[in-house]
């Protein structure tokens, strides 16, 4: 059973909501986008469904709000170490389902591997609520779809927005005795994008050979790419992370160690002390984060990295196309099986 | 909840020169260790780093540890009675049982020598576990020898080559790369032999594939990885080559696995 509330009663609930929740969806910030007089849509606090953007895509991921840009581990003095707290608010986040597939992602890194889990995304995902945004239909750059990103049922709440109501299915009890009161019973089964514009092949993993390592694809991305790393800090699933410490005053002795968001695309990412690198040349770097997307992380946790969000597509000043890229190691693999 | 990033302090108790530019720091240990293990190490404020526990006892563990930047600068102004930081032990570590019972050969190029060193000792100390023993050494000159004592000490049970590419008229030791020295080791029962080899990647390399050439099987073949790392628990993803994560599944792996890992 789905409830279907007019925006006006939509936005009392969540009113009632933020004394307890933060809430966070899509918002557009005019003025900041990418060249001049364009918007930039991120994730931002809210308190109304006015002021989230719903016709377009998200440009950055809503990933920060759980797993921040930069977050101070801990502060220190000459005896003491103290560990800052985060607010008591819970969070609710406005997002599609592409995301909160990603978000898994992010929990598989985070929670999964290794025997240790990760405090810090740990304490801040416990008080996450997901709010699905249904998707009507993709954006031209999603290919949710070929990844298995489209669907799924970790959500809270399922929010389909029409021009003067919403339809909710509610999985979760507190926000169902909210929205039921003097709501409209209503017949509707949550809906998913089932075919995007972009498709692609998925080359499955045990196909996946050193030949494709060594393949010469990746020479493409040597000239074209610039290392700018936007296709991972756009992205919902990339996790990497470089430590960074930092005193305050002359004597050393106060501090704090934080970390900061780190791009595999970017010089440094691999460099070790006598400046000895891993992967100089871009191409290697390309093929470093494609592998992990669409072949490592699968290989560890049996489901692909990527969700098909798109937005690497969406963000790279190359035009560099990510779906293209896949296409390309498929050939290969494709090439391999018919010899 | 436990926070995995928290590092704790610990005493310095002593420390000592071995080369101009390396030196080893004894600190105080509470820890279950296995030879081979790293600590992430750091300052509060400056940095923090991953260095391998060289050697350690119930009481004390060694890191000998190579100035190169901003911690290990930070490090070297630090003496006996300070506090360090560390977190960890981190990594698999040598399976000692591997080469009990073995003609053990261990081939070491120079800081190498300092995750293996816990073994050597170990090995050193019980004889009686191994068939033969071996070690083979390289440095650069010999000014950047490590371990000088105890390797001569070493000398006395163990058949130890020790090795510098280039020197000048004064050694009277070996010379050139610990490659060579494969060539011409003493290797029988190639069955009941395993082997170690850690250094510099490009020493690793060609050490592996001289084994291999003389007939060892590459599964009795072992080695220690070194890459960046930023948190050493499977986390910041630096460490990370293919599906594998050098902090997690090494950084000792055997070659098999090795030689299929394309950073
Ligand atoms: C498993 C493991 C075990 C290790 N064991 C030991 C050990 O036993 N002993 C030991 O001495 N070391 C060991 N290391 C290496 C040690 O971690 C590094 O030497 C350490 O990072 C140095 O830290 P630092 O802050 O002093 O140097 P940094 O200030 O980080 O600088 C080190 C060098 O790298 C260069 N560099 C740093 N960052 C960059 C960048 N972004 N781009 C380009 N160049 C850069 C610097 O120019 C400098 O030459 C080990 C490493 C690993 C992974
Ligand atoms: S790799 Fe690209 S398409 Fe895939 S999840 Fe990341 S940003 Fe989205
Ligand atoms: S956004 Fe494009 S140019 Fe920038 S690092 Fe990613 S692929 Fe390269
Ligand atoms: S060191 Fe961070 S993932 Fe291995």
């Amino acid at each position: 059973m789905a409830y279907k509330v007019s925006i006006k009663q939509f936005n009392h609930v969540l009113n009632t909501l933020s004394d307890k929740y933060k809430i966070y969806g899509p918002k557009k910030i005019e003025k900041k986008g990418r060249y001049s007089d364009t918007d930039l849509v991120c994730y931002k606090p809210i308190s109304g469904l006015d002021e989230m953007e719903l016709n377009e895509k998200s440009f950055f991921s809503p990933k920060e709000i759980i797993y921040p840009i930069r977050e101070t581990l801990f502060y220190f003095t000459e005896d003491n170490v103290s560990v800052p707290s985060v607010p008591d608010e819970k969070i609710i986040i406005f997002l599609r389902p592409c995301d909160i597939n990603g978000m898994k992602r992010l929990d598989t890194i985070f929670l999964q591997n290794g025997p240790e889990q990760d405090f810090y995304y740990k304490r801040l995902r416990e008080k996450v609520k997901f709010f699905m945004i249904e998707c009507n239909e993709g954006f031209d750059s999603c290919f949710c779809v070929s990844m298995n990103g489209n669907k799924t049922d970790e959500y809270a709440v399922a929010c389909k927005f029409n021009n003067d109501n919403v339809i909710l299915n509610i999985q979760d009890e507190e926000f169902k005795a909210l929205f039921s009161e003097g709501a409209e019973e209503v017949q509707h089964e949550v809906e998913f994008v089932e075919e995007n514009k972009v498709k692609v092949e998925i080359p499955p993993v045990d196909k996946v050979t050193k030949e494709v390592f060594e393949n010469d694809i990746w020479t493409e991305y040597t000239h074209r790419c610039i290392g700018c790393g936007r296709c991972n800090t756009s992205c919902i699933t990339c996790a990497c992370f470089t430590m960074q410490d930092q005193h305050y005053g002359k004597d050393n002795k106060m501090g704090e160690r934080r970390r900061v968001w780190a791009s595999c695309q970017v010089d440094g990412y691999s460099t070790m002390a006598g400046n000895h690198d891993f992967r100089t040349k871009k191409g290697d770097r390309m093929r470093f984060k494609t592998m992990h997307k669409i072949n490592d992380f699968h290989k560890r946790f049996g489901f692909h990295m990527c969700v098909g969000c798109g937005r690497c597509d969406d963000v790279c000043p190359e035009y560099i196309s990510f779906p293209k890229c896949i296409e390309k190691v498929n050939e290969i693999v494709k090439g391999d099986s018919n010899e | 909840m436990n926070n995995p990033y928290l590092p704790r302090p610990i005493k310095i108790i002593d420390r000592w020169e071995e080369s101009g530019i390396d030196h080893t720091f004894r600190v105080e240990n509470d820890m279950n260790l296995i030879g081979g293990q790293f600590l992430q190490l750091s300052i509060p404020g400056v940095g923090e780093a991953p260095i391998s526990i060289s050697d350690f006892t119930d009481k004390y563990l060694d890191m000998t540890i190579r100035k190169v930047g901003k911690l290990t600068d930070g490090i070297f102004d630090l003496q006996a009675g300070d506090k360090i930081f560390v977190r960890g032990p981190y990594g698999n570590g040598f399976n000692l049982d591997q080469y009990k019972g073995k003609n053990l050969v261990i081939v070491a190029g120079g800081t190498g020598l300092a995750p293996v060193k816990n073994v050597v000792n170990y090995f050193y100390n019980n004889m009686d576990l191994v068939k033969s023993f071996t070690l083979i050494v390289g440095f650069k000159t010999p000014n950047d020898i490590l371990f000088r004592d105890e390797i001569k000490k070493w000398s006395e049970k163990i058949n130890v080559v020790l090795t510098v590419d280039s020197a000048d008229e004064s050694w009277t030791g070996e010379t050139g790369l610990v490659t060579k020295h494969i060539a011409v080791c003493d290797m029988k029962d190639l069955d009941n032999t395993e082997v170690i080899v850690v250094g510099p990647p490009i020493m690793m390399k060609f050490a592996t594939i001289e084994f291999v050439k003389r007939g060892l099987a590459e599964e009795k073949i072992w080695v220690s990885f070194e890459r960046k790392m930023s948190c050493g628990i499977g986390k910041c993803g630096h460490c990370k080559i293919d599906e594998t994560y050098v902090c997690l599944e090494g950084p000792v792996f055997n070659y098999v696995k090795a030689k299929e890992l394309i950073d």
